[in-house]
């Protein structure tokens, strides 16, 4: 994949974090690589941003979030029948608590803080997984 | 001061950074995002993150200062100063933030008490190494230069 097709993609995504830090941090690593960014601060806000019809094509989903945490707002996503890659972005060290946080239905978790080589696996993910639908 | 020497001194002052630790490859990552179209980010993330962990430190110190302390709370606090700090690459903070966490697991008072100093006296001085930085910076741009990498 060159460069250029990494940066001259049509891709969507949504940061979920409820610290304003790195919901900017975030931001501008997607936006970086050419993805159109939108933000949420919770859970719930995520949820209801698809509920009003929106759609991306990747979520990057914090954990711990007041009123809907990530897991909670994963697991109601794909109830809704969400079909986004949804990427848990974490601090949490526990092998329990991430595997707790896989199940609710992430593709992928990884640990912050968030690299270039994360976003760059998560574009090749994104790439395959459209040339599977197409 | 000449631009030159500015700049000389820039880059000795960032290197001694890394250096001791106050400093990580996160912290090189958020400059490598920085440009031309966005020639503030560095400052504007600093800047939420001090907001970030001054809040944070407010809540420790209260939630230390109950009689019957809640752990999981303090905990909770800790977690994300710690998830802050490593996302900017501030290591030293970091680092305090393991030790305070494991202390919060074992409900030890003592240690949670000792590690809220530790964290307030290294975040002050990252904050104030930043801050240096970014005068220096300033002074640079000021001068009509371009800040070296």
């Amino acid at each position: 994949m060159s460069d250029e097709d990494i940066v001259n993609n049509n891709l969507t995504a949504l940061v979920v974090d409820d610290s304003p830090m790195i919901r900017k941090l975030h931001e501008m690593h997607l936006k970086k690589f050419g993805l159109k960014v939108q933000v949420a601060e919770n859970g719930k806000n995520a949820v209801d941003l698809f509920r009003c019809g929106a759609s991306f094509n990747l979520i990057l989903m914090d954990k711990e979030m007041p009123i809907m945490d990530g897991a909670e707002a994963t697991k109601e996503l794909r109830i809704m029948g969400v079909t986004s890659m949804i990427v848990g972005v974490t601090s949490l060290d526990s092998i329990f608590e991430r595997q707790a946080f896989m199940e609710a239905g992430l593709d992928h978790c990884f640990t912050k803080p968030l690299t270039s080589e994360n976003i760059i696996f998560l574009l090749q993910e994104l790439n395959n997984k459209n040339n599977e639908e197409n | 001061m000449d631009l030159v020497q500015l700049q000389r001194q820039l880059v000795e002052y960032r290197t001694s950074l890394y250096h001791e630790g106050f400093l990580d490859e996160q912290f090189t990552q958020l400059q490598e995002l920085q440009d031309e179209n966005n020639p503030d980010f560095v400052v504007e993330v600093v800047s939420l993150f001090f907001e970030d962990s001054e809040r944070l430190l407010n809540e420790l110190t209260k939630a230390l200062e109950q009689q019957s302390i809640d752990f999981k709370r303090v905990d909770a606090h800790v977690h994300q100063l710690k998830g802050s700090s490593s996302s900017i690459g501030a290591q030293r903070v970091q680092k305090v933030c393991i030790a305070f966490r494991n202390y919060c697991e074992e409900q030890n008072v003592e240690g949670c008490l000792k590690c809220l100093q530790q964290v307030r006296h290294e975040y002050s001085l990252v904050k104030t190494k930043l801050e240096s930085m970014f005068q220096l910076e300033q002074q640079i741009l000021s001068a009509g230069g371009s800040i070296p990498m």
